[in-house]
Formats: C-alpha cells, structure tokens, sequence
C-alpha cells in the first residue's frame, strides 16, 4: 500500500504528467471549461422560465415534475443516446453528448430551487413591495430573485459538484478532461493512473463547493444569511 | 381626501359580495379606522383604495381622482402602506428599506440620505440601526421603520392593515401613542384597520364600523359611536362596556364639578362638622379663593375650635380639567376620599365625584 501511494506521488511529481496536451494543466482545463459551460448553460436556460413560473406562483409544481424525471434518466445514457446524432449531424464524437449530457443533469437542481425559492417568497414581501408601488418587473428583480438567492446559489454549488463529478464521462466519447486519467488508466490496467485521476476530480469537486460556500458566506447581504431570531430577542 | 361611492366587490367564484354597496367619504387630514368582525370586507376595502384589490363596481377617488384611471404603481407611489407583518425587506438594510419609495421616484441620493435621516428621528430611531438588518431588530422596531417606509416620499395619504396586530400588548400600546402623536404633527389621511374596537377607538378620528358583507352601521366619531350606538349591532360590537369605554374620549371639564366641601382656616370647627353632615362624609378640605391647602378627618379637629392649627394632608392625585373622565375614575376610586380635586394650573376647580361620572356614563 505505503510502495502504491509511493507510485501516486511519483506520478504527481513526474514532469512529463504536467506537459503537452495530456498533461494535468491541460486536462485540468478541459474538464473546468467543459463543467463550467455546462452548468453556465443550464442555469441560463433553466433559471428564467423557473423564476417566471414561481413569480405568478402557477404551473411550477408541474413543471418541477416534469424537470426532475429527467434526473431518472443516467448522464451515462444520455452520452449513449447523444452520440450517434451528435456523429449523424456531424458534430463529432466527445464535447456534444457530454455537454448534452452535463446540461440535462444541471437543470434539475437550477430549476426546481429557482422555482421553490421564488413561489416560497414571503406575500408580505410582494404585498409590501406592490403596495409601495413597484411594478410586477420591480417585484421580480427587486424582491423575489434577492430573496431567493441564496437558495439559487445552493443550486450552483449541487449542479456543479455533480457536473465536475460526471464530467469525467466525456473521455468515454473520446473527449479530454480529468476522466482521460481514469479511463485510459483502466485499458492499460495502470492502477496509479487511476488513483491519480479519481484524487484531481475529486479535488476539483471540493473546490468548487468550497468556492461556493465561500460566495454563499461573503457575497449574499448579511440579512439572507442565518435568521439571527435571538439578535432580535435582544434588541427588543 | 377620499371618497367611495357605491363601492362594490366580488372574489371570482364567490356567489356573496365581500363588500356590497359601500359609500363614505374619508375627510382631508383625518384618520379614518375601520373595524368589525372577520368577513366585514375591512381589509378588501382597504386595499380597493390602492388597487391591490380591483372593486368590481363603484368609483373611488384619492383627492379628486379616480383611482381607476391611474396606472395602478403611480397611484401606490402616492399612497403610504403599512401591514401587519410589515414585509420588510430581509435583503436590504434599515436605511434601503426605507428609502424604497424615494428609489423608486428617483430621488437624487442626497435628499434620499437626508430623508431617511429625518425619518429616523421621525419614528424615534437611533441612526446605528441604519446600516442593520431587519432580522436584527425587534419586532417594535420593525415596526416603527415600516412606519418611516410608508412615510419616506411623504403621501398625504396613508393606509394601514391592521399594524400593530403582530406586537405584543405592551409594545403595541406604545405603538398607538406614538401613531397619535405622529398624527398630530403629520395630519395625514389615514385609513387604519383593525378588529380591536378599542384601537379604533383610541386611534380613529372617526370609526367606520363595518358588518358583514361590508355594510357600513355606524360612521361616526367614537365619542358619539358609544354615546349613541346607531343599532343593536353596533351596541353589541362596542361591548357591555361602551360606557366606560367613552370615559377614556370625556374630558373632566365636560361635567359639573363639585365646589366640595372647602373650608377657610378661620372657619370654626362647628362648621366643619355641618358641612360634613351635609356632605355625609367624615372629612372637609381647607382653602378658599382657588387654593387648597389640604384635607383632614372628623377625628383631627377634637379639641380644637377652629381649623387654625388642625393638621392637613396633602392630596395623592391632582387632576386636570383636561384629563379623562377615566383617568378621573380611577382617582377617585382609589383615593379614600372617594373624590379627586381638580385642578387648572394651581387653581383649584372643584371635586369630581363618583356621581358626576356615573351620571355621565348613563346618560
């Protein structure tokens, strides 16, 4: 065991596994590009419609089901499905069906808290903010996407942890990223390649999410943050 | 002022109206409360003045216009809010909170500042609450700064559904007065709603009280509404005790006083003793020419002949002429000589009675 972790740190320190197109630096970066255009496009197409749909408070829960029976359905299979349309419309074997298959599984988390978050804002919020006179566009940008922020955020941190961890996927349809590592470790029988690869994905997943709490902990306005009923005990 | 006529709503896929046939008029600068049972169309007809509920018939006009014919956030602009639950924003500080209409008209930031400032001292804020948020206060608090968030773009008008229902009965007290010394400074529109009768009571120049259905009984000012309930309803609505109740809206100088029985220092001791045999009390007051000097018993002038040397004491409670019949009450209730004395200043009025005040409630 000690002589394998041996063998692992000899492969992270070998020079020749940190140049050239399967180097780390360039696999590392396939991998971030293909996770990051992946839940970027998913939040972009999934967040509006959710935020419309939990705005008028109708038509979601439908909607909701609908998104999430997609999650039934395996990343894996839906590689499997996309590749032969992504060869017959020409094009090519590796970044469509994995990007397909990364999209389909972000929107899930996207749409579902996007919509619950803004059908679950407070009516007095909407009802104050009406009656002071903002307009239904104002209620929606100045009250209900804020307010629901935070739990849109939780959704970024979900869908790209599991994007990271899925993308691996993509060296399956003869594309780059961290999963060239697992995938070609596992046909040369390189057990070390393995291991090095499932550690660089699994360290991308922990940063991400650490990235995520961060944000969640320094950018939302400290009024979002945890309920501070106790601070307003105090103040009475 | 604000003027409903013929006012009219029905919920979709309700067969009874909510509020039926509803005309009143909300007089310039007065403060208007509406009150009655769970179902009265209170709240619906409140929100039909801001259009947060369309009325399906009858007109209503804020100061000559029909609201109808205004886009709906201009007229709301004009209009201050208060809820129950407030709805403050929790992603915005103190400071942006109340400064949300002033945005919204776009203001320049310096007159936001200086508002928001003024408002702040308005509602007896401390300025360090400015840049907290709303989770960071207390519930009074809160609601004093949806109360500065209503007034920020100064609106003549302002509505209020039900404000102080989310306090507890001390900090809502002190809520109310607040409100009414605010109002005596501001002399807004108000239309407030409550179920409490006696916040309609306290805070209402006028109470409009509603039935079921929205069917205005009585519209008048409180004193009047428990001196002369129109119908059985209302009577039962103001409760068995209207008449203590109205004691609170009575002040003193509304009813005859009792010259009492006021004796000068020189006055022999004889007297004393037949002006308390006509009293039928075992005590008399000395003073005279708008002073009194202080009371004493039957017991403190035995062996003395006149009142010259006779140990006085002191009155517990003074009362002014403006004070209330039930502030009056309870001073002669709790006091042992089972009257108050009245005062102007220093000058002395007269004695209220138990009488006088019982009087004043049957009648």
């Amino acid at each position: 065991m000690i002589e394998f972790l041996g063998e692992v740190v000899a492969w992270f320190t070998d020079p020749a596994n940190w140049t050239g197109v399967n180097g780390i630096p360039n696999r590392m970066w396939e991998h971030i590009q293909m996770s990051v255009l992946a839940t970027t496009a998913a939040a972009a197409l999934a967040i509006p419609p959710a935020v419309y749909l939990g705005h008028r408070r109708k038509g979601g829960v439908i909607a909701v089901a609908g998104v999430n029976m997609a999650r039934a359905i395996p990343s894996f299979a839906i590689v499997a499905i996309s590749l032969p349309f992504s060869i017959r419309l020409g094009l090519g074997l590796g970044f469509w069906p994995t990007f397909i298959a990364l999209f389909f599984l972000a929107v899930p988390p996207f749409f579902t808290n996007t919509y619950t978050a803004v059908a679950g804002v407070d009516d007095a919020l909407v009802e104050s903010g009406r009656g002071m006179g903002m307009t239904q566009p104002q209620v929606v940008r100045r009250i209900e996407i804020p307010v629901a922020s935070p739990v849109i955020l939780a959704a970024a941190r979900v869908a790209s942890v599991q994007v990271i961890a899925t993308a691996t996927l993509a060296a399956l349809v003869a594309w780059g990223g961290l999963g060239r590592y697992i995938i070609d470790g596992f046909a040369t029988q390189d057990s070390v390649q393995v291991f090095a690869g499932g550690l660089l994905v699994a360290g991308l997943a922990v940063v991400a999410e650490l990235g995520f709490s961060a944000i969640e902990r320094w950018w939302l306005p400290r009024g979002l943050r945890e309920p501070s009923e106790d601070i307003a005990r105090v103040a009475a | 002022m604000i003027e409903l006529e013929h006012v009219s709503k029905t919920f979709p896929g309700q067969d009874v109206a909510a509020v039926g046939d509803l005309t009143f008029t909300i007089p310039e600068g007065e403060s208007v409360v509406l009150v009655g049972p769970s179902g009265c169309g209170k709240t619906t007809t409140l929100k039909m003045i801001n259009r947060l509920i369309e009325p399906t018939g009858g007109t209503i006009t804020v100061a000559g216009r029909d609201v109808a014919q205004m886009e709906a956030h201009e007229l709301r602009r004009g209009i201050g809010y208060v809820i129950q639950q407030i709805g403050l924003f929790p992603h915005r500080t103190i400071r942006d909170n109340i400064a949300t209409v002033p945005k919204l008209l776009g203001w320049e930031k310096k007159r936001i500042q200086a508002r928001v400032l003024e408002l702040t001292d308005l509602v007896d804020l401390s300025e360090d609450m400015l840049t907290r948020y709303p989770s960071e206060l207390s519930g009074g608090q809160r609601q004093r700064v949806g109360v500065a968030r209503a007034l920020a773009a100064d609106p003549p008008v302002l509505l209020m559904d039900e404000p102080f229902g989310a306090v507890d009965p001390i900090v809502r007290t002190r809520l109310q007065d607040e409100l009414v010394s605010l109002q005596a400074r501001l002399n807004k529109t108000i239309v407030l709603v409550t179920h409490d009768i006696d916040e309609a009571i306290k805070l209402g120049d006028r109470v409009a009280l509603l039935n079921i259905g929205g069917v205005l009984e009585q519209y008048a000012p409180p004193e009047e509404l428990l001196r002369d309930p129109a119908n059985a309803f209302v009577a039962d609505f103001l409760g068995t005790d209207r008449g203590i109740k109205r004691l609170s809206l009575v002040p003193i100088s509304q009813i005859n006083l009792d010259p009492g029985p006021v004796l000068p220092r020189s006055a022999p001791v004889a007297e004393a003793r037949e002006m308390m045999r006509r009293y039928q009390i075992d005590w008399a007051v000395v003073g005279g020419d708008g002073r009194i000097e202080g009371w004493f018993t039957e017991n403190d002038i035995a062996g003395h002949d006149t009142l010259d040397r006779v140990h006085l004491l002191p009155f517990q409670t003074k009362l002014a002429a403006t004070d209330s019949l039930q502030q009056a009450l309870d001073a002669v209730i709790s006091s042992h000589t089972a009257v108050a004395a009245v005062f102007d200043g220093e000058r002395y009025l007269g004695m209220v009675t138990s009488e006088e005040i019982s009087r004043e409630i049957i009648e």
